[in-house]
Parts: C-alpha cells; sequence; structure tokens
C-alpha cells in the first residue's frame, strides 16, 4: 500500500518539497512526528518569506512608493487566499493575529468583555487546550462570569447529551475545539453550532489542529469565530487567523491601540476602523502573511481531500500496530480521529519513551500537550503523541512502533 | 553521539524498576515536595535528622525513570552524611549532570551516583535527575512550599 495507489498523492515526491525532513538525527533518518506541535515548511514557503525581504519589503498600508504598494498587495492578497481556503463571505472577516492563541484572547477581550454579566456562562468541553480555556478563565473571572466544562467519555468524545444540558439561557458564548490535540478526536462542530444557535449562542471553534488535516468552511459550519495557526498547516511561526461574521466584528470594540487601527485621531477622540483593520494595530507580519498565503496554496494545491485519505490511512495503520502492542493503552480511541495518537505503555514513563525514539531519529511529543485536564481525565501525567502530516510514510509509522517496543524492552 | 546505554544505566534502570527507601518515613524530621511541572513527575521526600547527621531517607512520587531512579539512589546516598556532606554532594551531582568538570574528591564522593554522568548528553533531561536533589536542599532549608524545577 502506498499514498499514490489510495489517493493520487506521491509522498516521495511531496517529501522533496520539505528540505528540513532529509537530514539524520543520531545517525538515523529524521522521522518527524510531531505535526500537531509545528509542521515542517515546504520550500515554496520559505521560498516566499524570503523573496518578501530580498524584494519588497516595506511597511503596508500608508507608503504611497513603489514597494510598499506591492508588500500592502501581496498582504491583502494573503487576506483574500485565507478568505477562499476558509469560504469566508467577505475577506473583511479575516483577521491577521499571531497565531490560535492570540485569536482566542483577541476574542474574549473584545466580545467576551462587552457582552458577559455576572451570572452568565462560557461553555467550553473538557479536550481544550489551555489556550481555549485560560482565556474565557481570565475574562469570566473578571466579569464574574461562570466557565461551564461540557465532559468527555472513556473513548474521548464530547457527550453531546451534556453539552444540550449545560447549554442555557445564561450562556453567552461556546469555545469548542475543531479537533483534539491530545486525543485525536473530531468534534461534530456543524452539529453542536447547530445546537448553540437554536439558544442563540454564539460559537469559536479552535480550528489549529483543523485546518491542515480536514476542509473547513466557515459558511457550511455557520460558526461565528474561527481561529489556527500558520505554522500547523505548514506555514511559519507568530501568524495565525481569526475568522469573525462580520455581523458581529463589525459592533466589536478594538483588540489593542495603537497604528493602522483607527480612522482619525485627535486627543479629544478616536474614531476606529472598520474590520479587519480596527483588529490589527501596528505593523503586522506581512512576511508572515505571505508565508501563510504560500502554504495554504501549497496544501490546496495538493488536495485537502486528498491529504486527508493519506492521513487516514497513516492513522489507521498506526493505531492498528500500536494497539497491537501489549501493554499499551491508547489515550483516546474516537470514531472520529484526525492525524493524532496519544498512548502510555505500562510502567514506562511518556519521556523515557520520548528519548528511546529520540535515539531513533523519531520525533514525537512526550507530555501532558497543554492539555492537563484531559490528562486529569485518564488519570496519566502524560502520554506519548504521535502525530501525522502529508510527508509521512508508512515506514515511519513501523520505526516508531520498532521503537516503542524498544522502550518497553528496556525500561518496562 | 549519545546512545541509550550511557543515559540508561544498569544501576539506574534497576533503581527505577525496584526503588528503594520508597514510602513514608514516620519519624521524619523534615520534608519537602519536589514538582517539575513540565511533565508531572512529582517526589515528596523525607528525612531524619539527628544533630548534623542524615540518619535516615525516604521517598514517595512518581516520575519517569531518570527521576525515581535519582530520588531511589539520593535516600541510599545521603543516609549517614553530614548537612553538610549532603550540600556538597548536591553540588557534585549538579555538576556531574550538567557536564561541568569535577575534582577528584567529588567523582569519590558521588559513587555510584556516577551513573547518572550520561544525563549531560540530554539537557532535557537534566531537570528529571534534579528534582529530587532540589527537594533534598528544600527539605534542609525548612521551607514549606513545594519546589519546582521551573
Amino acid at each position: 500500500m502506498n499514498a499514490t495507489s489510495v489517493t493520487g498523492l506521491d509522498v516521495e515526491v511531496i517529501r522533496k518539497d520539505f528540505p528540513i525532513l532529509h537530514q539524520t538525527v543520531h545517525g538515523k533518518p529524521l522521522a518527524y512526528l510531531d505535526n500537531a506541535a509545528t509542521t515542517q515548511k515546504p520550500r515554496v514557503v520559505i521560498d516566499a518569506i524570503r523573496q518578501y525581504y530580498e524584494s519588497e519589503n516595506a511597511n503596508i498600508h500608508r507608503g504611497v512608493h513603489y514597494l510598499s504598494e506591492r508588500a500592502t498587495a501581496d498582504y491583502e492578497r494573503a487576506r483574500s487566499v485565507v478568505r477562499a481556503f476558509l469560504n469566508a463571505r467577505d475577506s473583511a472577516e479575516i483577521i491577521f493575529v499571531r497565531g490560535t492563541t492570540e485569536a482566542i484572547n483577541l476574542v474574549a477581550a473584545t466580545y467576551g468583555r462587552t457582552h458577559l454579566q455576572p451570572g452568565d456562562e462560557v461553555l467550553i468541553t473538557a479536550m481544550e487546550h489551555h489556550s481555549n480555556i485560560v482565556p474565557w478563565q481570565m475574562i469570566c473571572e473578571e466579569r464574574g462570569a461562570r466557565l461551564r466544562v461540557v465532559p468527555i467519555n472513556d473513548h474521548g468524545e464530547l457527550i453531546i447529551e451534556e453539552f444540550e444540558k449545560l447549554l442555557s439561557a445564561r450562556t453567552r458564548l461556546a469555545a469548542i475545539t475543531h479537533v483534539s490535540n491530545a486525543l485525536g478526536t473530531v468534534n461534530p462542530v456543524q452539529e453542536l453550532v447547530r445546537l448553540c444557535h437554536a439558544h442563540g449562542v454564539p460559537v469559536l471553534i479552535d480550528g489549529a489542529q483543523a485546518v491542515a488535516h480536514l476542509r473547513v468552511d466557515v459558511q457550511a459550519l455557520g460558526c461565528d469565530f474561527y481561529a489556527f495557526s500558520g505554522h500547523k498547516v505548514y506555514g511559519p511561526t507568530g501568524i495565525g487567523v481569526l475568522y469573525g461574521r462580520k455581523e458581529l466584528l463589525e459592533r466589536m470594540p478594538p483588540y489593542q491601540g495603537g497604528g493602522d487601527m483607527i480612522r482619525s485621531v485627535s486627543f479629544e477622540r478616536t474614531l476606529y476602523a472598520d474590520p479587519p483593520y480596527r483588529f490589527e494595530a501596528g505593523t503586522p507580519h506581512i512576511a508572515g502573511a505571505i508565508g501563510l498565503a504560500a502554504a495554504i496554496e501549497y496544501l490546496t494545491g495538493l488536495g485537502i481531500e486528498q491529504v486527508h485519505a493519506w492521513e487516514s490511512q497513516l492513522v489507521r495503520y498506526g493505531v492498528e500496530q500500536l494497539a497491537q502492542i501489549p501493554g499499551l493503552r491508547l489515550i483516546g480511541t474516537p470514531r472520529e480521529r484526525a492525524a493524532v495518537i496519544s498512548f502510555v505503555l505500562d510502567g514506562v514513563h511518556a519521556h523515557d519513551v520520548g528519548t528511546v525514539l529520540d535515539l531513533e531519529g523519531i520525533a514525537v511529543r512526550a507530555g501532558h500537550h497543554c492539555a492537563q485536564p484531559v490528562m486529569q481525565r485518564y488519570g496519566v501525567p502524560a502520554t506519548v503523541r504521535a502525530s501525522l502530516a502529508v510527508y509521512n510514510r508508512l515506514e515511519e509509522i513501523d520505526r516508531l512502533v520498532m521503537a516503542v517496543r524498544k522502550a518497553k524492552e528496556l525500561l518496562g | 553521539m549519545p546512545t541509550l546505554e550511557e543515559l540508561y544505566q544498569q544501576v539506574i534502570l534497576d533503581h527505577s524498576k525496584r526503588p528503594r527507601n520508597f514510602g513514608a518515613l514516620p519519624e521524619a524530621t523534615h520534608q519537602a515536595e519536589g514538582h517539575n511541572p513540565l511533565c508531572g513527575d512529582r517526589v515528596k521526600l523525607y528525612l531524619r535528622v539527628k544533630g548534623d547527621r542524615i540518619e535516615g531517607a525516604a521517598f514517595e512520587g512518581s516520575g519517569c525513570a531518570i527521576s525515581t531512579a535519582s530520588a531511589s539512589m539520593l535516600t541510599e546516598a545521603v543516609r549517614g552524611k553530614t548537612l553538610a556532606e549532603a550540600e556538597q554532594l548536591f553540588d557534585a551531582f549538579h555538576r556531574l549532570v550538567t557536564g561541568e568538570p569535577l575534582s577528584l574528591s567529588e567523582k569519590a564522593a558521588l559513587g555510584k551516583l556516577a551513573a547518572f554522568s550520561g544525563v549531560s548528553q540530554f539537557p532535557i533531561r537534566v531537570k528529571c535527575a534534579s528534582l529530587a536533589w532540589h527537594t533534598l536542599r528544600a527539605a534542609l532549608e525548612g521551607g514549606e512550599q513545594v519546589v519546582t524545577t521551573e
């Protein structure tokens, strides 16, 4: 079985696009299985960033000179690439931020601060990353509001009946991850949005672990906010996106004050710009936005359905092979899983497994994955997490399985 | 190039699988807790000190092979030592796992603890090895709060 026969993608050709993959680590070929932490970058992304700094670097939106016009055009072009990627109606609904974390903080600090009253509630789930927990805790504390958490079942799936029960007249916002970074669970976000909207509750979706693996159509989902990070979708670090429905964005106060987010300033009064500029104070990460656009075009060039099909093969094979190791327990066994396999080994700490794997040239994550409540739910301090991308090979899964067996022999 | 065998030496594997002095020490005069928030390792260290000498040590907790073995071997190493000797051992151990040069007398004092020399080639694991030792220092200083590696 290879990728070509399954999906029309040739993994060996794809791998040639990623310079970093062709190296040895501790004398072994690198097997990069830490893609949920960050993905590697294709040559086109690296080139786009270099090209920007080498030939068109200038500040945007105000310059009347040639370079500034080019930089502005490319930055705004990047916005329309993101718009098309998410199938948003309008480019004004695409706000560039530093990453998912900043996107969620932005919504908490603007929408959250103006809508939450004492006694109100914000609904999240038990599988959220810390970045979709802590900003809500902070704003709830500030506003005297309450954070409610929808539990998950033993498979690591959201319990929909509990979700419905916790939705109430006091709920002001639901913030839900699309894909769990610690378990791999794909949440039925479309259904959840429908439930929330039936109660008049707007929904933010944390798409950090979704956009590289699943087609995302914000109009079909019907969500009010959608957040993701560039570096988890083959783009650079330091750039991310907040999608917000225009009707909501137009009524939201600014996030940070500064240049570029204003219409006019006097010492008596400042008029704020319209979205998206109202939320982009200061000089943005122009090169990052351009790099992100290159990454999105690369991914859509491969075809997100084809990418998903290949990754599904890898995940199925990985789950199947790992489950055969005696004493290995999968953490999270959801029916719908995307690109993440988390597990623990009886009597062996995840960090020791991680070190054994590292010496075999295999990069995985060992730890709590910034999802400590998930670890507590399963009663483990940490898990080993293998997470996949389009450039991973079946042979890398075989190496992972062999190395885990080795760790078990040595340390178990 | 570092190897697995350098990090997980036989004596370390032995102590991680069969930790010595594991459990509470009812007649403890000093105790402290250590926590590595990055990986969730926890160690609670108990000491029985009489005059300026450590008469007994024990520990509880959970963690990786390196942190468990380190705590286990610490409880054996500090037994019978004076407080000043324990402090010198702390310094020597710290130099060992961070790859700093050791004097001959330090090497002699470390004894079996020299098995942790491989840790210096794995910077991310230094905190695993040193957690119990930082906890020892906290216990001797009599602080109440949990020490963390961060």
